[in-house]
């Protein structure tokens, strides 16, 4: 299962991130291991989408480390990883065009990232879209640009934030019709959801936060079946606590 | 009614072409404003840009300062770039004072303030949408810029219309610089301030109409190309 040219597993320790003297981030230890599909679950305002941000490295840790399994350099680590972000930023351009900018921006060549680009949207069905003004996509073809612009760059490790809220039953599943296939193709992701059934059937790792800190991080069936903590319990039952 | 009829068949004679120079003197106004404004835009959408993502000490001084600047007078501008100028002053050697070239510098300082101002304030609202993308794809702040400047597009055509506003109506600084010479360095608006000292409204008046007819022909244009742009290119 080790794959010796991975920068993965990722291991996070003594991650914590304060603001005002308010502990938003309470880490001890989490591990991204190689080609898993980890899920991120918490109550809003848990701390998610900071954990991946911060993962990301968008925002700098107050303090503890981040570390990949090879020594990577920081620019290295950027490239081979992306994000997709809950809103996804759509550039005021065609939908081609976001493809290129990105590729442009990861350093690629000109011929080459009309390519990638041509071949990204034809794998995820974007090829009829290729010259629409991107911001006028319904939300579910947004967000399927914003994971194939992701995916287009060749990631490792690819973080998703949210990436099926306010979308459709339809939408969704099309989403998830590409997690899978990025899956399959060894990519390693790391997602936020508030959708406990996309959690059950996707997941092969769970982390759940509460209040900031990561209470749990467990297999994802021992997770469903029976979790650890009283937070996660009540959390799977619908019950409401703060 | 008889006064009202005045200032049209003044037009209409000065059109058709026993003005004199009239054309000549709305082909100068145009090259002088339209290099001016083409000027400023060249260098003040990326100065503008790099003082919304840039941070460096003394940076919210020099925000404060340009907005003030954006309400410069235009007759001390004239001062003082008169003064840079003249023969005694330090640039008095180029002999530019009382040429096209001093209207072109004199309205570039004009508007070269409006256009940093207002893109920078365009750029920073751009920013705060596009930083999260921007910082995961590994581009800087600075390597952003030529990303955020064209996707700001249709609002920094709205900001070189502001600038050609001011350009185009603005007298104080070129009647200073220019010297207001017939033939060589007379525009539209010094045509009309000489016009109505002489006490020759009509002329004035007719001037008025043209000046802004033509304001409005550029505006229209540009304000058409920008949304038909706009729609092509999605919201904005």
């Amino acid at each position: 299962m080790r794959d010796t040219t991975s920068m993965l597993p990722l291991i996070v320790r003594d991650l914590r991130l304060e603001m005002d003297g308010r502990i938003l981030l309470d880490v001890p230890l989490a591990r991204i291991q190689n080609r898993q599909r980890n899920v991120i679950l918490g109550p809003n305002g848990a701390g998610k989408s900071l954990f991946l941000k911060t993962c990301h490295g968008l925002i700098p840790p107050t303090s503890g480390r981040i570390e990949y399994t090879l020594p990577v350099s920081t620019a290295e680590v950027r490239r081979k990883q992306a994000m997709v972000f809950q809103k996804p930023v759509m550039l005021r351009r065609s939908v081609r065009a976001n493809f290129t900018h990105a590729l442009a921006m990861a350093g690629v060549g000109w011929y080459e990232r009309r390519r990638i680009a041509d071949e990204t949207m034809a794998q995820f069905g974007l090829s009829g879209l290729a010259d629409s003004p991107a911001r006028v996509l319904s939300g579910g073809e947004q967000q399927r640009l914003a994971i194939a612009r992701a995916a287009s760059l060749g990631p490792d490790l690819l973080f998703l934030d949210e990436p099926t809220s306010s979308l459709d039953p339809t939408a969704s599943r099309q989403i998830e019709d590409m997690l899978d296939v990025l899956h399959e193709r060894g990519v390693t992701l790391v997602l936020t959801t508030h959708d406990l059934g996309l959690a059950r059937r996707f997941a092969d790792v769970i982390f759940f936060f509460h209040n900031g800190r990561l209470i749990e991080e467990s297999d994802a069936e021992r997770f469903f079946t029976q979790p650890e903590t009283e937070e996660a319990k009540a959390f799977l039952e619908h019950r409401l606590f703060w | 009614m008889q006064q009202d009829a005045i200032p049209i068949s003044s037009i209409l004679s000065l059109l058709t072409g026993d003005g004199g120079n009239f054309l000549g003197i709305i082909l100068l106004s145009l090259q002088v404003t339209i290099t001016a404004v083409t000027c400023a835009g060249l260098v003040g959408l990326p100065l503008g840009a790099g003082l919304a993502l840039v941070r460096f000490p003394g940076r919210t001084v020099i925000i404060v300062l340009v907005n003030t600047m954006m309400g410069f007078p235009p007759v001390v501008a004239g001062l003082a770039i008169f003064l840079l100028l003249s023969r005694s002053g330090p640039l008095g050697d180029l002999g530019l004072l009382f040429t096209p070239k001093a209207m072109m510098i004199a309205q570039f300082v004009l508007v070269l303030p409006i256009i940093v101002a207002l893109t920078r304030q365009t750029i920073e609202d751009l920013w705060t949408e596009y930083q999260d993308h921007m910082t995961s794809l590994g581009a800087g702040r600075l390597r952003s810029i030529p990303t955020l400047l064209w996707d700001a597009r249709f609002s920094l055509v709205t900001t070189l219309l502001a600038g050609l506003g001011r350009a185009s109506a603005e007298v104080g600084a070129i009647l200073i610089v220019g010297g207001n010479i017939a033939g060589f360095t007379r525009t539209m608006t010094t045509s009309i301030a000489l016009e109505t000292s002489k006490g020759d409204l009509p002329l004035a008046m007719a001037l008025g109409v043209v000046l802004m007819s033509l304001t409005l022909i550029i505006n229209s244009l540009a304000f058409g190309i920008s949304r038909v742009g706009a729609r092509f290119s999605g919201k904005s």
